[in-house]
């Protein structure tokens, strides 16, 4: 055992250098450019998997809109309930049958564009999620931030705003000595940036995860000594569970996403509660 | 010691660092979990009410863990 714990330990380093195991690293996330190199509109392998991924929902969501029957096909079906779940399962739920209406487009959106463009880290041949880089949550997080600020600004005034959320009420007074500077912390910096970070570290990691346990598949299966070829099968075996793995995060990120700009609009606009 | 080489350890500090910052939000989502599935157990009409809540918590707690995994690349 110990053997073979430290074999593995020299091999693979030294494998490194001539025989291929390439680790995956941040470069992955910065490909060269294609297009317009050196521009504000570079385009490089990520933003194609976007524009793919964009592609792809415009698509099958104007198909499902023009082929729309009143007595639906199994794509419809799909499409209406995740639908009817984000208007009823997020945005009524959480912000209240008036409120929910109004909001329930933005969240629907929400929920579409953050799962396509997540989607496509497990897609093959694309294998990077669109939203694997800070610059996309980054306009998510900033449009939900903006929606927030402007309406419960136009809802309340800028004092009944400020004041619902900076000084809440039912607390002693010399406790907003402490809870003030938190909560603007909280609505001005906090909510946008985790936001942001929650989405981008999350797709980063799943693809330094997948692409780790492939290419040990593939350097332990073809460069491997002997006996150590039996550990690429653990690989595969890790990676495959990964790949599901990955499906229901990108799943779980984008009702993340669609249920926090919920939360932080109703928390924005009814402070009360 | 006679018959084992000393092994030189490289990498870096940050990845025990983040092994650590992981355990809170372990701690937490164990917690998380555990009470939304016991209140579950208790009340199962309440189960949609409390998934959702449950959603809610686990983003907030798992952004713990991952600011865990960006710190590094901001601080090098």
């Amino acid at each position: 055992m110990e053997t073979a714990l430290s074999s593995l330990a020299t091999i693979l380093p030294l494998a490194a250098d001539d025989s291929g195991f390439h680790a995956p690293s941040l470069a992955d996330f910065f490909p060269p450019a294609v297009l317009f190199e050196g521009t504000p509109f570079e385009i490089n392998r990520i933003m194609i998997v976007r524009f793919i991924a964009t592609a792809a929902l415009l698509i099958i969501i104007v198909l499902a809109a023009k082929r729309a029957k009143l007595v639906p096909g199994r794509g419809q079906v799909i499409i209406e309930m995740v639908m009817s779940f984000a208007r009823k399962g997020i945005a009524e739920e959480i912000l209240g049958e008036r409120l929910g209406k109004k909001y329930a487009p933005v969240i629907t959106t929400i929920l579409f564009s953050v799962f396509f463009l997540n989607i496509t880290g497990v897609v093959p041949f694309l294998n990077i999620a669109g939203t694997s880089v800070i610059g996309l949550p980054l306009i998510f997080a900033l449009w939900v931030f903006a929606l927030y600020l402007i309406d419960a600004v136009r809802a309340l005034g800028v004092g009944g705003f400020l004041k619902g959320q900076l000084f809440p009420p039912g607390v002693p007074k010399f406790v907003y000595i402490v809870l003030t500077p938190v909560e603007f912390l909280q609505v001005f910096l906090l909510r946008p940036a985790t936001l942001t970070i929650r989405l981008f570290a999350n797709m980063m990691a799943g693809h330094l995860l997948l692409a780790l346990c492939f290419s040990a598949t593939s350097f332990l299966f073809f460069h491997a000594a002997g006996g150590l070829k039996v550990a690429g099968v653990v690989t595969l075996a890790g990676g495959f569970a990964f790949y599901l793995l990955e499906i229901f995060v990108a799943a779980l990120q984008a009702y993340v996403f669609a249920i926090l700009t919920a939360v932080y609009l109703q928390m924005a606009i009814e402070p009360e509660h | 010691m006679k018959g084992t080489t000393p092994v030189d350890i490289t990498g870096n500090l940050a990845v025990i660092g983040y092994g650590l910052a992981a355990i809170g939000p372990g701690i937490g989502l164990g917690i998380l979990f555990g009470k939304t599935i016991e209140s579950m157990a208790r009340q199962p009409e309440m189960s949609g009410q409390l998934r959702s809540t449950m959603f809610i918590g686990l983003a907030f707690i798992e952004v713990f863990g991952l600011l865990g995994l960006v710190t590094p690349f901001i601080f090098p």
